[in-house]
């Protein structure tokens, strides 16, 4: 990941998008600080939450933060599910240690969640274990789980990737509705367009382990400024709009572990420059908030910062 | 219309799964329960529905790779399942399948030039070698790959060129038709993008009709004409590709346009979703009558009772519900609030 700068605001959603390798899930475990050091390390920049930078904060006052004002859900709840422990004690745990609750207290704002989350007969599901519950379910479980302490900012990593449609649907509703109800922040990673659409307010948009386009939903959608927005938005398929044949993008995403020179979106790039090839782009800060990072937006009314 | 290349008359397969308890009833999941479609020359008729509902089964048992509990397979007119083994061998060639996961139908330890040779060493098709060499890397053209990927293996491959290479296999004989189980939904989506491109060069230029097995609606509605939806086993709903996704008439179907989510922000909020309630019921023990009544919001009390078959509810439109068209005709188009 490089270079990567954003801000969010309560009751706001960022959605970070890109394919895979393009780092949006490594960023969101930098945040965290969950990436293990070594090989990873934070070279440079900073988290601010509420003004104070993640990065450098002790351990044990970060561990104070994370699970209780920061929370995170994962892709796939049944990996980040303990299998031998209750659903219920999961959801508490947090609960017990970040607020100090009695075990009774504990159960009962587990049972709460759970209700909360819309699964069905709380009170008989909260000594569930995980095997028990359907992967919708399990993934309800978890949104439960993150939202024990009612937290600040939530992370959620491709929340449902691994669910079918309908479930899909049932989720997205619920993290919108919850969302409006707690007025957190959410940080949204996923690979999908149409998920993006429905969740965000603003986008940003990740190709090669950096932010290549950040810009609020709309103008990503309408006029998308990077090359590779504007490719990756052609080749996604509509139900409600038939194109006759999807804009692909030819060859594939860069090798980070070998170095490149110029932009790393530039060998599969339509539009691209002599220049591109050459030197990197910086991030062109544009008029609304929006930023790009790519040559072409580059005129003296974008002055490179 | 063309002539029908393969005809599914009600194919049925059934699991078998241990008891419960030692000495309690055995269990029989119906994962395919009595299907019947039939696809013409040159379709791309395709099979949709979520996790579970049967179609990876479906695919399978129509190549024979599962053994059909009921039920026809007609191709060309002739009965697939009751084939003998020389006939069924020769027609094996007729038709292939591609699989969802590139990175497991590929042998690791082979080169891609003998997995492509593999299908031509079988049939015994162009025993000269250098022949057979020309035909190997005319068809990586064919799907773009370059001829140094000969000697490689497949795990030097992103996905989607191992995706080519199982496609490169599948054409090497010059199938009729292809099963496509899921070919793209491993893949990110320029690649998807890329492999759906090829699917419909390859289509043309070898005139191949495709079975295309999908739980991607988007994906679907851009390469299939035709359309079935799966549930629970039994295709609920199945006609032109167009007109079905316009206007569905089953409220399953309904349900499920209305939860896929759409590239477009402004479309998005406009939009109504029908949020159905719970999760797919286990096909263990699938629900009595319509099998989708207890999600239903059209569900009427006789609805339990009864088990509706696919009726044609416009000239090559099928659905299986008495309730349709449904009381507010609430199609997919009429959720767009003006």
């Amino acid at each position: 990941m490089d270079g990567l700068s954003y801000d969010l605001h309560a009751g706001r959603t960022l959605a970070v998008v890109g394919e895979s390798g393009s780092g949006k899930s490594v960023h969101a475990l930098s945040l965290m600080r969950l990436l293990p050091v070594p090989p990873a390390r934070v070279t440079a920049g900073e988290v601010l939450y509420r003004g104070r930078d993640l990065l450098t904060l002790p351990d044990p006052e970060m561990r104070r933060l994370r699970g209780d004002r920061l929370a995170m859900i994962f892709q796939e709840p049944m990996t980040s599910l303990n299998p031998v422990m209750r659903v219920g004690a999961q959801i508490s745990e947090s609960v017990v240690l970040h607020k100090g609750a009695s075990a009774a207290a504990a159960r009962a704002r587990a049972v709460e969640l759970l209700r909360k989350v819309g699964i069905p007969a709380p009170e008989k599901r909260v000594d569930d274990y995980p095997h028990q519950f359907s992967g919708g379910m399990r993934q309800r479980a978890m949104i439960a789980m993150a939202l024990a302490c009612d937290p600040d900012v939530l992370i959620a990593d491709e929340p449902t990737t691994a669910l079918d449609v309908t479930i899909q649907a049932q989720i997205l509703e619920l993290m919108k509705s919850l969302q409006r109800e707690f007025k957190m922040a959410l940080i949204l990673i996923t690979h999908n367009i149409g998920v993006v659409a429905e969740m965000a307010d603003d986008v940003v948009v990740m190709y090669a382990g950096r932010a290549v386009e950040k810009a609020p939903v709309q103008d990503i959608f309408k006029s998308p400024k990077h090359p590779y927005t504007r490719a990756l938005l052609g080749s996604v398929p509509s139900i409600y709009l038939r194109k006759d044949r999807l804009a692909s993008i030819p060859g594939q995403p860069p090798d980070l572990a070998v170095p490149f020179k110029g932009c790393p979106f530039a060998p599969r790039c339509t539009e691209a420059l002599e220049r591109c090839r050459a030197d990197d782009p910086p991030a062109f800060p544009l008029a609304g908030g929006r930023m790009s990072n790519c040559w072409l937006v580059d005129s003296p009314a974008a002055a490179p910062r | 219309m063309s002539a029908p290349l393969l005809e599914v008359k009600g194919l049925a397969k059934h699991f078998e799964v241990p008891a419960e308890t030692f000495l309690g009833p055995k269990r029989r999941i119906a994962a395919v329960d009595g299907v019947s479609f039939t696809v013409f020359k040159g379709d791309t008729f395709g099979i949709v529905g979520e996790s579970g509902c049967g179609k990876t089964t479906l695919g399978r048992t129509i190549l024979k790779l599962e053994r059909a509990t009921a039920g026809q397979v007609l191709f060309e007119g002739r009965d697939v399942l009751a084939l003998p083994g020389g006939e069924l061998r020769r027609l094996r060639r007729d038709i292939q399948i591609v699989f969802q996961d590139p990175f497991s139908s590929l042998d690791p330890r082979m080169t891609v030039a003998r997995i492509l040779e593999e299908p031509f060493s079988i049939h015994g098709i162009l025993p000269d070698r250098a022949q057979r060499r020309r035909r190997i890397e005319q068809l990586l053209d064919v799907v773009g790959l370059p001829k140094a990927a000969l000697e490689r293996h497949p795990h030097m491959f992103s996905g989607g060129q191992r995706q080519r290479v199982g496609i490169a296999r599948a054409l090497a004989l010059n199938p009729k038709l292809v099963v496509l189980d899921e070919p793209v939904s491993a893949l990110d989506v320029s690649i998807q993008a890329q492999v759906l491109n090829l699917l419909q060069d390859l289509q043309k230029e070898f005139s191949l009709t495709y079975l295309f097995i999908a739980h991607d609606f988007s994906v679907v509605r851009h390469l299939c004409n035709r359309t079935a939806v799966m549930y629970l086993g039994r295709i609920v709903e199945h006609g032109e590709t167009q007109t079905l996704f316009a206007d569905p008439q089953h409220p399953y179907t309904e349900a499920l346009l209305s939860a896929v989510p759409v590239p477009d922000p402004a479309l998005e909020k406009r939009r109504k979703r029908i949020l159905l309630a719970g999760d797919v019921p286990s096909p263990l023990a699938p629900p009595s009558g319509c099998r989708f009544h207890p999600r239903c919001r059209y569900a009427r009390p006789d609805c339990a009772a009864l088990d509706p078959a696919l009726a044609e509810v416009r000239p090559a439109h099928w659905a299986a519900c008495p309730v349709a068209p449904f009381a507010d005709a609430a199609s997919a188009a009429a959720l767009i609030e003006a």
